[in-house]
């Protein structure tokens, strides 16, 4: 038991933010005109264009025209993270252990468990924090039940950078298991869904 | 006890003579892996994990003594294999469910597994379905249990409920070849093991005060809280050491806190622990944590009414559930404004404590909970112990248990509890307003004649008087007799007839004149027949003495003599005395309020009724923070000023800031906390230099111990029992069931319950009335009607009201004192 963090009693809202150093903005008109004035001629704005100009007359251009054209990438490539579902039953293979929760290192795993009326622990809510995610991989890592994994959607474009990923988001739907479009990545220790899948039998 | 020299390891370590090798260890900062044992309550030996070699013995550092210049050896090549074997063992059939285990890493199962090294398994044998049972409040699944005994010697050694105990386990015998491969002790360790389970004593349920610390010492997750489960992991909370705000113990507690969901990110308490080898919770401290005044914001116009309505207002009410601190503001809002401080609970005390004063000299009681806890011999007079102060009864109940100890128990309601606790403990249903008798017993039967005031001495010897009674004894008697025996004659070859004369020893009733005291003082507080000579077996070698005394004896009309009498049992007699304060810091307000005994037309209610309440239960005028919502501090019963913290953010106004527009200015509450008066024993120590933990040796680091002020004491004239005075005919008490001590408590969502009337099932059952039927209960003072709800853990015919239901006043129906005469019908 840490009594530090208890003792700092600045508990302002605006306790965690600081003011950087910015200048005002201009005000009246007189003010915007002479930032306009100033900004335009001091010749900042022509280096660009130079830049552009030059890489043009050179005619070697490699751009990928995204998103038109999309580069392949590699079946460890680590995007935006699934959850996956038990081949032989369709349930969900999170034990909701907490695990991924600890070891993300830019502490953006949620979950929310509880007891279900089969006295299982349930995972009622997961959430990765996109905004904060850095990609690094831990979370699939150290994932006991190979539930949690990286996909390959990259594109995250959305109004809030900081949205989250919700658990119906990155959870197998039952209807791609069942199609067998739940992709698992091998040298996890991930088995390929084929005949030789069976359900447990349970000795009890 | 004399202090010793012992080497472990190489190391010298001092310890007191008799203390357990395991103990001496762990205060100096030496490891010894034990599973089964715990601090204060017997060895089991039940893991057998904890040997060591002592001079060249193989003992168990958890039940050997350490003798003067013992060499001590923890690791040795069979202690290791040993110790190896056993850690095999009970990872044999173990689930591998660590990762939705509630324990989720706090397992010493782990723990030791790992600290061993097992990296192969050498045993087996067929599993047992197992499974879980729900007990009510604890979750048992005992596929988890590795029979450690823990819980069962905490309930029996500690608490007292002795509520659970082993069953067979119905497993296959271990196979033969093992005895012969394996160590000796794993073996032993594992052939227990293999038999038992733990089961409550009641059959599916248990059948006890729910204090719920059998799954605060279970060292796996096969005892958990059935409210905790699945719903988070240890490490993701935040632990803040506080004070438990619900009774006068003070225990120390740690509320675990953490968002409430992934949509809520406001911190929440998910449960609250505790150092079990030191501090023992009831259940309202276990259970009851969630009573924070929540969504609260600063509501600009309320706080503008309450500062205002200080302005008009003549009285404060308020209740002792309150921090030091903010008792200290509301003296400084008396002394400023001139308000009355209106708080009858904490006055009855305060007075109580000063016409105690008036004869020991002292401001402050002599005993702790500690001290009971280290006697031998334990009276309580005066207080529903399990109820009023649980800590109390678990001081009780383990000083009887483990100091082989005996103890008088002085209530009118008989209390099953307390008669568990010990073959060696009698109890006295005395009749309400009868306690002085108890106290001139006490003087009577311990106190120093020779020392003690002569009145007192001549007033006790006229209840003494010689009866001659006929005694019928057994007595040995010789008896000679002629015995005809039948003899062969040698010579003649005939069987001849001879006399012969034989002395026999035969018992033989005598009746015999025999001259016995008659003490009327036993008629007085009802003892059982023959109680003289119990006393004497129980008096048998004791040596460590402590009176408890409740809350009965405050409001008692001649509350004033029982606390001089109180004062003269310490004086003259070798107990320690220690008094119960009923709430969770009346000591505190008693020692730092002017308390007035009449109110004014205009009062202000703090968490208590009034013209303009301020509460921390909400649903007042303005809102307050409650205790797990603030950082102050409270003082104990041990007298000592323990700090809390806040565990849960609060977002309004506090009575700091009411203060502060009052003109009373300071920045925090805490600034407080230094200014508290010294000349009532506290101490100018900063808040954050206020400490809130145990050693590993057991010892209490937390807060400080108020200094006991040397007061000016008169005569030791005390009066006379009232022998007529007994209340007599049909009773009810006010008391609270097991599991509440206030709105608090009753707020929390594992502990809210609907109050009523409560009686024993026997009781209920003579009225020919049914759980939960409505009752009339008619005092001279006012009547209620309530559900009549029956209680298992009191006996007799007395009821009781309850107080942690504001909707039900029951205080009205009482004249002050605890007990009233009522009559309770079918309405």
């Amino acid at each position: 038991m840490h009594v530090e963090p208890l003792q700092d009693r600045n508990v302002s809202e605006l306790s965690a933010y600081y003011y950087v150093d910015i200048p005002d903005y201009p005000e009246t008109g007189w003010d915007k005109f002479k930032q306009v004035m100033k900004r335009t001629f001091k010749g900042e704005l022509f280096v660009g264009l130079w830049v552009v100009l030059r890489e043009m007359i050179k005619f070697d251009i490699h751009t990928v025209k995204y998103p038109l054209e999309k580069l392949p990438i590699g079946p460890r490539y680590r995007a935006v993270h699934k959850l996956l579902r038990l081949w032989e039953s369709g349930f969900e293979r999170c034990i909701g252990c907490g695990l991924c929760e600890k070891i993300c290192i830019s502490d953006c795993i949620r979950m929310d468990t509880r007891i279900d009326e089969n006295s299982r622990k349930e995972v009622t809510e997961y959430s990765i924090n996109l905004g904060r995610c850095i990609f690094c991989g831990y979370c699939a890592e150290v994932c006991p039940e190979l539930a949690i994994v990286h996909g390959e959607r990259y594109e995250n474009g959305s109004e809030q950078r900081a949205h989250f990923v919700i658990k119906d988001d990155m959870l197998t739907p039952l209807d791609w298991l069942t199609s067998g479009q739940q992709q698992e990545y091998p040298g996890f220790g991930a088995i390929t869904p084929n005949e030789s899948v069976k359900s447990t039998p349970l000795a009890y | 006890m004399n202090e010793i020299t012992i080497t472990i390891d190489g190391k010298t370590v001092h310890t007191q003579e008799g203390e357990y090798i395991l103990n001496a260890a762990r205060a100096n900062g030496i490891f010894i892996p034990a599973i089964c044992y715990l601090t204060r309550c017997s060895p089991t030996l039940a893991c057998r994990i904890c040997l060591v070699e002592a001079d060249g013995k193989q003992v168990y550092a958890c039940n050997a003594k350490a003798k003067m210049g013992m060499e001590i050896n923890t690791s040795t090549k069979t202690i290791e294999e040993e110790k190896r074997a056993i850690m095999e063992v009970y990872d044999v059939n173990h689930p591998l469910e660590c990762g939705v285990c509630d324990q989720s890493g706090e397992c010493e199962l782990q723990n030791y597994t790992l600290e061993i090294g097992v990296d192969s398994q050498h045993y087996s044998i067929a599993d047992t379905h197992k499974p879980a049972q729900d007990w009510g409040l604890i979750h048992y699944d005992p596929a988890l249990c590795i029979m450690c005994e823990r819980c069962i010697t905490v309930c029996k050694d500690m608490i007292g409920d002795a509520a659970l105990s082993t069953v067979a386990r119905g497993s296959e015998a271990i196979e033969a070849v093992f005895k012969e491969e394996m160590p000796k002790d794993a073996y032993a360790m594992w052939n227990k093991l293999n038999k038992s389970l733990i089961s409550p004593n009641a059959g599916d349920t248990l059948d006890c005060t729910n204090c719920g610390e059998c799954t605060s010492v279970c060292p796996v997750g096969a005892l958990v809280s059935s409210d905790y489960q699945y719903t988070s992991n240890a490490w993701e909370h935040t632990q803040v050491p506080a004070t438990c705000a619900h009774c006068s113990a003070g225990c120390q507690i740690s509320y675990d806190t953490k968002h409430t969901s992934i949509g809520n990110t406001d911190e929440k308490i998910y449960r609250v622990k505790n150092e079990w080898n030191y501090v023992s919770l009831c259940g309202a401290g276990r259970y009851g944590y969630d009573f924070q005044n929540s969504g609260v914001t600063k509501d600009a116009n309320a706080f503008e009414a309450a500062i205002a309505t200080f302005g008009k207002a003549d009285t404060i009410r308020f209740t002792s559930t309150i921090t030091n601190e903010e008792a200290l503001i509301l003296q400084r809002l008396k002394e400023k404004m001139g308000l009355k401080l209106i708080n009858h609970e904490a006055r009855h005390f305060k007075n109580f404590l000063n016409s105690y004063s008036t004869i020991s000299g002292q401001s402050l009681y002599s005993g702790t909970l500690k001290a009971v806890h280290e006697s031998d011999f334990v009276v309580s007079i005066g207080s529903a112990l399990k109820t009023d102060n649980p800590n109390a009864r678990f001081a009780m109940n383990n000083a009887l248990s483990m100091n082989k100890g005996a103890g008088l128990y002085f209530h009118p309601i008989n209390d099953p509890v307390i008669a568990d606790m010990s073959k060696n403990v009698t109890q006295f249903n005395h009749a309400p307003l009868m306690e002085e008798a108890a106290l001139y017993l006490m003087l009577d039967l311990f106190g120093d004649k020779t020392a003690m005031p002569s009145t007192v001495v001549q007033y006790l010897a006229g209840f003494h008087s010689t009866k001659t009674v006929i005694v019928e004894e057994m007595v040995d008697e010789k008896v000679t007799e002629a015995v005809v025996k039948m003899v062969l004659n040698e010579e003649s070859g005939i069987e001849e007839e001879v006399s012969e004369e034989v002395t026999k020893t035969v018992k033989k009733k005598v009746s015999k004149e025999v001259e016995v005291d008659v003490n009327r003082l036993f008629d007085l507080v009802n003892a059982p027949a023959g109680f003289s000579d119990t006393l004497t077996k129980y008096l048998a070698k004791k040596e460590t003495f402590s009176l408890m005394v409740g809350p009965d004896l405050y409001t008692h009309p001649h509350a004033h003599n029982c606390a001089r009498l109180v004062a003269l049992i310490e004086k003259y007699t070798a107990f320690g005395v220690t008094m119960i304060p009923n709430l969770a810091n009346t000591l505190g307000v008693a020692l730092i309020c002017d308390l007035d005994e009449s109110e004014g037309n205009m009062s202000i209610g703090y968490n208590t009724a009034g013209d303009f309440t301020l509460s921390a239960l909400g649903g007042g005028d303005l809102d307050m923070p409650a205790l797990n919502q603030q950082e102050g501090t409270l003082t104990s019963i041990d007298k000592r000023v323990n700090p809390t913290n806040a565990a849960l953010s609060y977002g309004g106004y506090t009575l700091n800031d009411i203060a502060s527009g009052l003109g009373i200015v300071s920045s925090l509450t805490i600034d407080y906390t230094a200014k508290l008066p010294v000349k009532s024993g506290f101490k100018a120590v900063d808040f954050d230099c206020l400490p809130n933990h145990y050693t590993n040796a057991g010892e209490e680091v937390r807060g400080y111990v108020l200094d006991t002020v040397n007061i000016n004491c008169d005569d030791e004239k005390v009066d006379v029992i009232d022998e007529d005075g007994a209340l007599k005919g049909s009773l009810v008490y006010l008391a609270d069931p097991v599991l509440q001590f206030s709105e608090f408590t009753n707020k929390s969502h594992q502990l809210h319950q609907e109050a009523g009337v409560y009686a024993s099932a026997s009781f209920v059952e003579a009225k020919g009335l049914s759980e939960g039927e409505s009752v009339v209960v008619k005092t001279p003072q006012g009547e209620l009607i309530l559900a009549i709800h029956i209680d298992s853990k009191i006996n007799g015919d007395i009821a009781y009201l309850p107080t942690f239901e504001s909707k039900i006043n029951s205080k009205a129906l009482f004249d002050g004192y605890r007990f009233n005469t009522a009559t309770l019908e079918r309405v």
